[in-house]
């Protein structure tokens, strides 16, 4: 009730001014960032007590945030990467690079391919089953067969990162089209719409939601396999900053490397979804509809 | 064989009255030992520029008959014709308006309407355009053309798949329960509009409905289906006069019609009544006597 009242005053004052300070009012207004503020303190803060303040046995071993932080933050970083450091850039990209490549190419496989499999009953009797046995392969199995397979080191790791996003855009987007309901087919043909314009105009925009659902976890899935695969085999990246400190027992960049990671990977997965909802007006404004 | 023929195809001024014959049509499911038959040699006309109702007990076939004469779904005997001529897969010619809305989400208002023309391409754009801004705002929906179906109410969508119908001049327009799901305030002022409508342009109608006073209100024939499988009980032809006012519900003759078919609705309902009743009698019997 008290939040009801708070929010209609809010609104009648963020009404006199102009948008963007209407934008900026309403965004500092609301409770939600301080609480993921909150959130984030306490986490850190744990951090800093297990492993700083009292040193718990088994987390004596992990950096702590002050280390981490300040070695992460410093112009001379006494273990070799930090924000200052070229170096820790060139990991920084080479992994995007191959996430970038990774994904659009199990995009442009894998979405095509369930579209297809969600359309043609004929088409997916002949690819689904083939997909189901390749799908629970872990991706790490496949590691020295893409390193034979592949030269360098860049494509066998783009390949690994491709396989298991692959699989996921895939099954997503089939779940997409099969989530579409028999009535807008039915309209569609009515309206007289041939094969390629309910392909078009029905099965592409309706299996659009579950599709970017997909979309999302399969970049993230693009990350994991990465980070593994460049464990393995690599010269640069992310995952074999983390090996290359393990190799040389400095934990803090491997904390930095991971730390990293959650970021970078976040940071895709939102323009992934910005991407996604800018795609789908509809569902964007029918979400808003119901305060969500 | 009937003079309408020659008129058919090009979209003359006549191009909303079409005549739909049924003949000895019959359609059912499931292979031979378990077949079940839902339409039962139904033989029926549906007179050019007038609206027949067709009414029965709930669960009767009424959606399969819309289906057969819609082309979603093929008679297994008989034939259903259009001006003379056979009628083969869904078409415009023959629109449905769907139960619960089939508006596509992702479009708006004003895509959903131009949808059918502009796919097959039949209309010149310009005239298209001012024909759906025309068609707009007749339903009462200029405002509201850039918004997507779930933006709008019940009423505005049910509004907007009309004339997304309507665009198309089919020489039937079929409509399945169209009101179902609406409030009772918002199904009267659907009634009322639909009404002045249909009485403007006088296009040939199939309208399935269980509400019995609607059909009264709307139609100039009342058909009234058996129980399962669905077979042509009794047709009333209704004879109010035109223009028609939803006071007239209260007159002498419309309560005769009403009590005339609620009596061979009743009966009808009834029957499937006993006829669970004597299945489940001899499902009893038949397991007892298995048991001694």
């Amino acid at each position: 009730m008290l939040n009801n009242g708070q929010g209609a005053s809010l609104g009648v004052r963020a009404g006199r001014m102009p948008m963007f300070m209407a934008r900026i009012y309403r965004r500092l207004s609301a409770t939600g960032p301080y609480f993921t503020l909150l959130g984030l303190v306490l986490w850190v803060g744990t951090w800093w007590l297990l492993c700083e303040v009292f040193s718990v046995p088994r987390f004596e071993k992990m950096p702590g945030p002050v280390v981490v932080l300040s070695e992460l933050f410093s112009p001379q970083p006494f273990l070799g990467v930090s924000v200052f450091t070229e170096e820790y850039y060139a990991h920084m990209w080479a992994s995007c690079r191959r996430i970038f490549f990774a994904f659009c190419i199990a995009t442009g496989v894998g979405v095509p391919l369930g579209l297809f499999m969600g359309w043609s009953r004929k088409f997916r009797d002949y690819t689904f089953p083939i997909l189901e046995i390749l799908r629970p392969i872990p991706i790490l199995a496949w590691v020295p067969l893409a390193i034979l397979m592949f030269k360098g080191f860049e494509s066998p790791v783009i390949f690994l990162a491709t396989l298991a996003s692959l699989y996921v855009s895939t099954l997503n987007t089939l779940l997409g089209v099969d989530s579409i309901d028999e009535s807008y087919f039915r309209a569609a043909g009515c309206l007289g719409s041939k094969p390629h314009h309910i392909f078009w105009h029905v099965v592409v925009p309706g299996a659009l939601p579950f599709m970017f659902t997909g979309l999302q976890i399969s970049i993230g899935v693009a990350w994991f396999s990465l980070v593994a695969a460049e464990m393995v085999s690599g010269d640069w990246g992310l995952g074999y900053l983390i090996v290359d400190a393990y190799m040389n027992n400095v934990t803090v960049p491997m904390v930095i490397g991971m730390i990293t990671l959650g970021f970078v990977g976040w940071f895709t997965s939102v323009l992934v979804r910005i991407v996604g909802d800018r795609m789908m007006q509809w569902r964007t404004r029918a979400l808003a509809m119901e305060n969500r | 064989m009937k003079p309408e023929t020659t008129a058919a195809g090009a979209p003359t001024s006549a191009s909303g009255k079409g005549r739909i014959e049924l003949q000895h049509v019959s359609k059912g499911y499931g292979e031979a030992w378990e077949r079940q038959e839902v339409v039962s040699d139904v033989s029926l006309e549906i007179a050019p520029g007038k609206l027949t109702a067709v009414v029965g007990p709930s669960g009767c076939g009424k959606s399969t008959l819309v289906n057969l004469v819609a082309g979603f779904e093929s008679p297994e005997s008989g034939r259903i014709l259009l001006n003379g001529r056979p009628v083969g897969g869904p078409s415009h010619e023959r629109m449905v308006v769907f139960q619960e809305t089939a508006l596509m989400p992702w479009l708006t208002t004003y895509q959903n309407i131009v949808f059918g023309p502009r796919i097959r391409g039949d209309m010149p754009k310009k005239a298209l355009h001012e024909e759906a801004v025309k068609l707009l705002d007749k339903v009462g929906l200029s405002e509201f053309k850039d918004k997507y179906p779930i933006q709008l109410s019940g009423g505005m969508q049910r509004r907007a798949e009309l004339a997304r119908a309507i665009i198309n001049r089919p020489k039937l327009l079929i409509m399945d329960e169209p009101f179902r799901g609406l409030d009772a305030m918002t199904r009267e002022l659907m009634q009322e509009f639909f009404l002045r409508l249909f009485e403007e342009n006088r296009r040939t109608n199939l309208f399935v409905t269980s509400e019995i006073e609607e059909a009264i209100i709307l139609a100039d024939h009342l058909v009234i289906l058996s129980n399962r499988p669905a077979r042509v009980r009794e047709v009333i032809d209704i004879d109010l006069p035109r223009p028609r006012e939803f006071a007239m519900l209260g007159s002498r003759e419309a309560y005769q019609y009403k009590r005339a078919a609620l009596e061979l609705l009743h009966e009808e309902a009834m029957k499937s009544f006993s006829e669970q009743q004597s299945v489940q009698a001899g499902l009893i019997e038949a397991i007892s006597s298995r048991g001694s």
